[in-house]
């Protein structure tokens, strides 16, 4: 992709998937996020960074409002979705609507307790899908984009808890796939899973940008570094320093970003 | 730091100096507080052992005064005759009749109770506010601390007449009245244990669902119920033995003839009433009407407990690891 060589000059993607302008967020007593503007490239991956608390899993769980499920959250600013532009926190805007587009994979694999297969065919039958043929075709899919067919396709009637640590992952991510989300939110997803089944992810996302645009949370900066193009480094709340994940790595311009990534504090 | 080093080489002068002493006194030290341990733990055992001692002495009696019943009568007319009339100068032992009655007044009942109480329960664990939460469940508490003969007369007084104007030709004693309460007396506990069995789930799973863009009818339905299955069946399995024992709504609602029918609009006697009006009465102690009851009794205890097993086999079936 030419797309980011072309963009590197001015730190900004060239073609955005969705956009956060002067966004703050509170829980019920608190102020977790103030005044972040971040952009999201399309069909990039962009990573967010920063020490345990400083809201970047605050700030990804605003894009599918799963704030919205507890009470006294509130949201301030906006966050634009392309390629329509609409402000998806306005207050007329139906949750269940953005997460129709906005597919979340979880820190935790959170299989539902029913069978691989029901759990792949969860978001569709949600839509209302209920030919079967459509479901087997979209099932399959999933689960082929998530590198899963091979291992389950002799048993998907099996019980999803029934898999792995890392399948369980895995699976979680077709289940996310199988509705053509626009935009994946991956909170920390690798965070309880051992080496070779983060490895497994993270070749996995590579060959999933071409079809969606991702926004990961890692705590862990190789991470960020191995697998993003974009990477936005978070403190207490804030932005410190947004820019292409190679240039961040290597020149920060915040010596903040720079103690934080060579190890000195965080 | 300094302090400490000082402090330690002062315990390692002293040890040899009194070690003679000290070490005798340290070994009875040590076995006073394992007398101590001994006593606490064999008063612990006694405690536990009251309630297995006390289980074992009912079965034991069960049994043994049920054998001497099964000498008089044969374990197949016991299970095949038709009719129980053993106070009847041509007595009749046949368990049927009861057991029938006690299946359809507790078949009624858990139709009541586990359709609604479930309901509920979703209702309570999902979509009431904490504040609405509070109030409920500590009422429905409340309807558990009713004592079961008021259920029996809300039962024989307002229930069924209630029913009798639906069905004009309902007798005044009758199974679907009592079976009705029965089922309401047994909501509480249904809708209590299932409530804590869905709120048991896991906020991550019910995340998950939402963020695929599912409703909250459809988390509840497809996730929660799901995953707390576990704890709903042994809802309904507490439900259901206490539908089989429920004694005193029957004895006054349901009528105490023996009947074998499995129309609930008929009237009819349970196991349990059976025992309450033979045990009211005046039967000589070792007579085979006597006897009768502990027969009947272990009928009841074997269902109870077959229910039981049944419930911990589904758990064990349906567990979720989390």
């Amino acid at each position: 992709m030419n797309l980011t060589d072309s963009s590197h000059a001015q730190g900004w993607p060239k073609s955005l998937k969705a956009e956060t302008r002067a966004l703050s967020f509170s829980y019920a007593s608190r102020l977790a996020l103030k005044n972040l503007s971040i952009p999201i490239g399309e069909n990039q991956i962009t990573a967010l960074i920063g020490p345990s608390g400083c809201g970047k899993s605050t700030f990804l769980r605003c894009f599918n409002r799963m704030h919205d499920l507890y009470a006294g959250n509130r949201y301030e600013g906006e966050i634009l979705l392309y390629p329509d532009r609409r402000n998806i926190l306005a207050a007329e805007v139906d949750p269940i609507e953005v997460r129709m587009r906005i597919a979340m994979v979880f820190q935790k694999p959170n299989p539902f307790p029913r069978s691989i297969y029901d759990n792949v065919a969860y978001g569709l039958r949600v839509r209302g899908t209920t030919e079967r043929y459509l479901l087997d075709e979209k099932v399959e899919q999933a689960l082929r984009s998530a590198a899963l067919w091979e291992e389950v396709k002799d048993r998907l009637l099996a019980r999803a808890t029934s898999l792995s640590g890392g399948q369980q992952q895995r699976l979680c991510i077709a289940r996310a796939l199988a509705t053509d989300p626009e935009l994946l939110l991956l909170d920390e997803p690798t965070s309880a899973l051992d080496p070779i089944a983060t490895a497994s992810i993270e070749e996995l996302l590579l060959d999933l940008k071409q079809r969606v645009t991702i926004l990961i949370v890692t705590h862990n900066m190789q991470q960020a570094a191995r697998v993003s193009d974009w990477t936005a480094f978070m403190y207490l709340g804030e932005l410190v320093e947004f820019g292409l994940t190679k240039e961040l790595f290597t020149t920060p311009s915040k010596k903040q970003t720079e103690d934080y990534i060579t190890g000195r504090f965080g | 730091m300094q302090l400490m080093s000082k402090s330690i080489m002062a315990m390692q002068q002293t040890i040899p100096i009194k070690s003679l002493d000290a070490v005798a006194k340290a070994a009875a030290r040590r076995r006073a507080r394992q007398r101590r341990e001994w006593a606490i733990e064999g008063g612990l055992f006694v405690a536990a052992l009251t309630s297995v001692a006390a289980t074992v002495t009912i079965i034991a009696v069960l049994l043994s005064e049920s054998i001497g019943f099964f000498k008089t009568v044969p374990l197949t007319d016991f299970f095949t005759d038709t009719l129980w009339t053993p106070l009847f100068a041509a007595p009749h032992y046949g368990i049927l009749p009861l057991l029938a009655g006690t299946l359809v007044t507790s078949g009624v009942g858990l139709l009541v109770a586990i359709p609604l109480g479930t309901v509920a329960a979703i209702y309570l664990s999902e979509f009431a506010s904490s504040r609405l939460r509070e109030i409920i469940k500590p009422t429905l508490e409340l309807l558990g601390a009713v004592p079961t003969v008021v259920y029996g007369y809300f039962a024989l007084l307002v229930v069924t007449p209630g029913l009798q104007r639906i069905w004009p030709d309902l007798p005044g004693f009758n199974m679907l009245g009592p079976g009705i309460v029965i089922g309401i007396m047994i909501m509480p506990f249904v809708i209590s244990l299932s409530e804590d069995a869905m709120r048991a789930v896991p906020m991550i799973l019910r995340e998950g669902s939402y963020a695929m863009g599912a409703t909250r009818l459809q988390t509840a339905w497809r996730v929660v119920v799901p995953a707390a299955t576990s704890g709903l069946v042994a809802a309904y399995v507490l439900g259901i033995s206490r539908a089989v024992g429920e004694t005193m709504v029957v004895a006054i609602a349901a009528g105490q003839n023996p009947n074998l029918t499995w129309n609930p609009l008929e009237p009819a006697a349970t196991i349990t009433a059976y025992i309450v009006q033979v045990a009211l009465g005046d039967l000589p102690h070792g007579s085979i009407g006597y006897q009768s009851i502990f027969a009947a009794g272990l009928v009841l205890a074997v269902m109870t407990f077959t229910f039981n097993i049944l419930g911990h086999m589904l758990r064990k079936r349906f567990r979720e690891v989390y």
